[in-house]
């Protein structure tokens, strides 16, 4: 309404000589109105995002900045607030995200105490919220931690289709049954995202020996795999006091876990594996 | 280092960072001999540089500097790593400024 007004206002004095004059006081008051309009909303829905800080640009101590955003023109999950403050705000803010879909796994950090993925997790209706990065990792800058560490131990686990007998048919894939198939459920939709292992307290005190819920769930993928032939070297690879057994049944991975996985549930399978090769 | 009479005691960290170094200096030695110079004078310099700007009781920023310096090592030790360009680059942009 007030815009219809401005605009028909401006085309009144166009022909006039103090037309310019007109035009900027026009344009201001139509900022005024739109204004005015924003305040006689019923509900304003400010949020204060606290974001966690460090940049080795500027090695002081880390901390946790304020942003306040107005959910009323934001998307509904973390990420885009993340997003919006990136663009509107401040640009120099720093994280990880791609496919803003939970499938790249990206995004894990610590939201309001929890890790998830920012692009799965919607903006609670709270008044504040903290972001930090993800518990006893590596801060690189901001929000970005180092993960060579966690890719290591995943590799260490050899995730590959290895045999010793050629496929059926030369050149061929190996075929496997559609029960075989169905062991890997619960497993390969595993992203990698790093927020199982990161919530595991026994994780934080043995980050470098304890292989962490994420490249045990991998392991056991591996292990379960019909057409996989190096079960049993795999076991042994594993059977370690600290590689798998610093695993207490926490379940913090379970809770953690933006997929729904429960990383526990096949570590236990890896360790009655274990106890019935031992019998 | 401070003021001791004896033989100077170093810390955890200071004995971190010389081993870093020193890792620098054992990872050039196996490349051609330009280039082990070219290495050696970028990474002196580098920790030349550090040692005097990074405040000693900055033990965050040290503590990445020594990851990322760890980091950079792995990959100079890969025998098909022949130069060092990108810490070149950092030196030249810190030089300009």
């Amino acid at each position: 309404m007030a815009t219809g007004l401005v605009r028909r206002a401006i085309s009144r004095v166009h022909n006039s000589p103090a037309a310019k004059l007109g035009c900027i006081r026009a344009h201001a008051s139509e900022a005024q109105a739109q204004q005015v309009e924003q305040k006689a909303r019923p509900v304003s829905n400010l949020k204060t995002f606290q974001i966690y800080r460090w940049s080795p640009d500027n090695p002081k101590k880390p901390e946790l900045q304020d942003y306040q955003i107005d959910l009323k023109d934001c998307g509904p999950m973390v990420l885009d607030a993340l997003i919006k403050i990136k663009n509107e705000f401040d640009a120099t803010l720093t994280f990880r995200r791609s496919c803003r879909e939970g499938i790249c796994g990206s995004c894990a950090m610590n939201i309001d105490g929890c890790n998830g993925l920012a692009c799965l997790t919607k903006i609670e209706s709270g008044s504040s919220s903290t972001i930090t990065p993800l518990p006893h990792m590596f801060v690189i800058k901001d929000l970005v931690v180092d993960m060579t560490n966690f890719y290591n131990q995943y590799k260490s686990i050899e995730p590959w289709l290895k045999r010793k007998n050629p496929p059926p048919v030369p050149g061929k894939e190996v075929p496997q049954s559609k029960k075989d198939r169905e062991k890997l459920d619960g497993m390969y939709e595993c992203i990698l995202c790093a927020c199982c292992s990161t919530s595991c307290p026994s994780y934080w005190w043995n980050p470098e020996s304890y292989l962490g819920p994420a490249a045990l769930l991998h392991a056991n993928r591996w292990i379960m795999d019909s057409r996989d032939e190096y079960t049993t070297e795999r076991l042994d690879a594993i059977c370690d006091e600290f590689k798998l057994y610093r695993c207490h049944t926490i379940l913090n991975c379970a809770r953690a876990c933006p997929k729904g996985l429960n990383p526990g549930k096949q570590i236990t399978n890896i360790k009655q594996l274990q106890l019935a090769k031992g019998i | 280092m401070v003021g001791s009479t004896g033989p100077k005691k170093l810390s955890g960290m200071q004995k971190q960072v010389l081993g870093l170094y020193r890792g620098f200096l054992r990872a050039a030695r196996t490349k051609s001999p330009e280039d082990r110079h070219q290495i050696e004078s970028v990474v002196t310099a580098e920790f030349r540089r550090n040692s005097a700007l990074v405040e000693r009781k900055n033990f965050l920023y040290i503590e990445y500097l020594l990851r990322r310096g760890k980091k950079q090592l792995q990959q100079l030790q890969s025998p098909d790593t022949v130069g060092l360009s990108h810490l070149n680059v950092g030196f030249s942009q810190t030089k300009k400024s």
